[in-house]
């Protein structure tokens, strides 16, 4: 269960332009954190009012404490990366989690931009013996983290669009080769929809089991507000379900991508 | 808490153990919010707008922030009004909070047969919300003209078992008229203001934020408003008034019952932060203490406005 908590903010680090880690001291969210779960934290000023839902992408049990990774992208999460002292108000852990199961030897993630960083702390979880993580960036000034996946996973491969570092190709296209050497016994993936609604896709047509992780702007964070609407098949027919509370983790083919 | 502040207030014949109750749409049906809050120190809850048949509501985005504000546009999705009897009243009725039902409709048969269904449950009151401004047909439609808030009125109440709270819109030029008509067609109460019409643009596509287009904005940007239409409205009818619009401490609860309200509702606050109705309900009492008074008949519509 979530819990309001007011943490110490342990020191926030420059990753790349516009993309920050902070790591934030908290026994409760050290604990109790799942991977794939979200902190919902508060910005503060009446310019950004509501909190901002941001996925937990690290924990440390040994010291107690979690990174989460910000990008700016507005007035709050520029506030929030401004903050390098003090304390923060949050609300977390919050959300369900990605399903890990012993059974899976090989699993893969596939993640793209901001959307990798949930994944971190699901390869760290994992007992697999194969542990892959693809991942996808813009150009070589945006990735980010990179030491932290290697020692997380097996295999690290990186692809940006413009080809500066890593391969040139998208990261759907390291799954399809990944796939012909080695078939993942589960994918899980997050980052933008398109690349994961091709993942999905890849991953239906292999009969590969995959989870997404959505994103959708939210009120509330807890599921009172309804707003985080999120198209999930229901049977023959379709429903809202809500990220905040449903999920942010989906099995892919829960979710209608039209 | 002192014993001799009394906190409690009277709508209708429904006793609130204090003013501040829950807003209907940003509450769910208050178990999300049980997590983190003792419902029992809320005086009520205004439950997810309901409908008599479920809804799914509007596509997403359904939320963008605004200068302190928000606009929303969920298009009131819900169970529907059996279900809600059926599987979320059952966990309320655990708490001594007051419960009550919102209800809206496409057409005036509608409100009535949810208003007969709901006699029979354990609901304190109903209010009718014939001021959402994000669903197409109805709702809103009879909130905007003296004679449509009339005819809906009285249809509905003579199907009422429970108290009938009416829910205005801001989106009218005279509130007065609007809240004179709900009287003299029996309301118990009123309460205001549902949220403003409003319109958020994402500059770099072009488009606006929301996939409906238009929302309804609330938080702390509506609030000199809200006030403004609670004095107004209080001061054109005798039944009680629940005040609301951008409540966000103690401070502004105090303005709308000094403005005239009975009780307030919160909203867009507890997504901010879920403990600010036990902090409110303190506050109350704090200054109710300090300022001398014993119960909040002597706060309620004592505004008095410079000559």
């Amino acid at each position: 269960m979530g819990n309001i908590l007011n943490e110490q903010i342990v020191n926030t680090k420059m990753l790349c332009k516009d993309v920050f880690k902070m790591t934030i001291s908290s026994e409760y969210v050290a604990s109790n954190a799942k991977p794939g779960q979200f902190v919902n934290i508060r910005c503060g000023g009446l310019d950004a009012m509501l909190r901002r839902p941001i996925s937990i992408c690290d924990v440390d049990k040994s010291q107690n404490t979690f990174d989460i990774v910000i990008q700016v992208k507005g007035r709050g999460t520029e506030k929030l990366c401004s903050m390098c002292q003090g304390k923060v108000d949050i609300m977390a852990p919050l959300g369900n989690s990605f399903m890990i199961d012993d059974k899976h030897e090989n699993i893969c993630v596939v993640g793209g931009g901001i959307g990798t960083f949930p994944l971190l702390y699901l390869l760290k979880c994992s007992q697999a013996a194969n542990k892959t993580a693809l991942l996808g960036f813009r150009n070589k000034e945006s990735v980010v983290l990179e030491d932290k996946f290697r020692a997380a996973a097996g295999n690290v491969e990186i692809a940006t669009d413009d080809g500066s570092y890593g391969k040139k190709a998208f990261v759907t296209e390291l799954l399809e080769e990944k796939i012909k050497s080695q078939k993942p016994d589960i994918i899980y993936t997050c980052g933008p929809a398109i690349m994961m609604q091709k993942v999905s896709a890849i991953a239906e047509k292999n009969k590969i089991p995959c989870q997404v992780s959505m994103e959708q702007r939210m009120g509330c964070g807890i599921g009172a507000c309804l707003v985080c609407a999120c198209k999930t098949k229901n049977g023959n027919n379709w429903e809202f379900s809500h990220v905040c509370k449903d999920g942010p983790v989906f099995w892919s083919t829960e979710v209608c991508w039209d | 808490m002192s014993n001799k502040i009394d906190l409690s207030t009277n709508i209708a014949g429904v006793q609130f153990d204090n003013p501040v109750i829950m807003a209907s749409g940003t509450y769910g049906f208050g178990k999300e919010y049980s997590e983190y809050v003792d419902l029992n120190q809320i005086g009520g809850i205004s439950v997810k707008g309901l409908t008599l048949k479920e809804r799914k509501g509007n596509k997403p985005p359904r939320i963008a922030e605004t200068p302190a504000g928000i606009l929303n546009s969920v298009g009131l999705q819900n169970p529907g009004v059996e279900s809600f009897i059926r599987e979320d009243l059952p966990f309320l009725k655990n708490y001594k909070t007051k419960i009550i039902a919102n209800i809206a409709g496409n057409t005036i048969e509608e409100y009535c047969e949810m208003a007969e269904i709901l006699g029979d449950s354990q609901v304190d009151a109903i209010e009718m919300n014939v001021s959402c401004p994000n669903v197409k047909a109805g709702c809103l439609a009879f909130g905007t003209t003296p004679k449509g808030i009339e005819e809906i009125t009285s249809a509905v109440k003579k199907y009422c078992k429970q108290p009938l709270i009416v829910k205005l819109t801001p989106n009218v030029s005279d509130i007065r008229s609007i809240a004179i008509a709900a009287e003299g067609a029996g309301a118990d109460c009123i309460s205001l203001i549902n949220t403003i019409l409003g319109l958020a643009i994402d500059i770099n596509k072009k488009k606006p934020i929301l996939a409906n287009n238009f929302g309804g904005l609330s938080g702390p940007a509506v609030k000199p408003i809200a006030l403004r239409m609670v004095y107004e409205a209080a001061h054109a009818v005798k039944i009680p008034v629940i005040g609301m619009g951008g409540i966000s401490s103690w401070e502004d609860a105090i303005e709308f019952m000094l403005a005239g309200a009975s009780a307030i509702m919160v909203g867009t606050a507890n997504f901010v932060n879920p403990i600010i109705p036990v902090e409110i309900v303190n506050g109350i009492e704090k200054y109710l203490e300090s300022h001398g008074h014993t119960n909040l008949n002597e706060i309620i519509g004592k505004l008095e406005l410079n000559d």
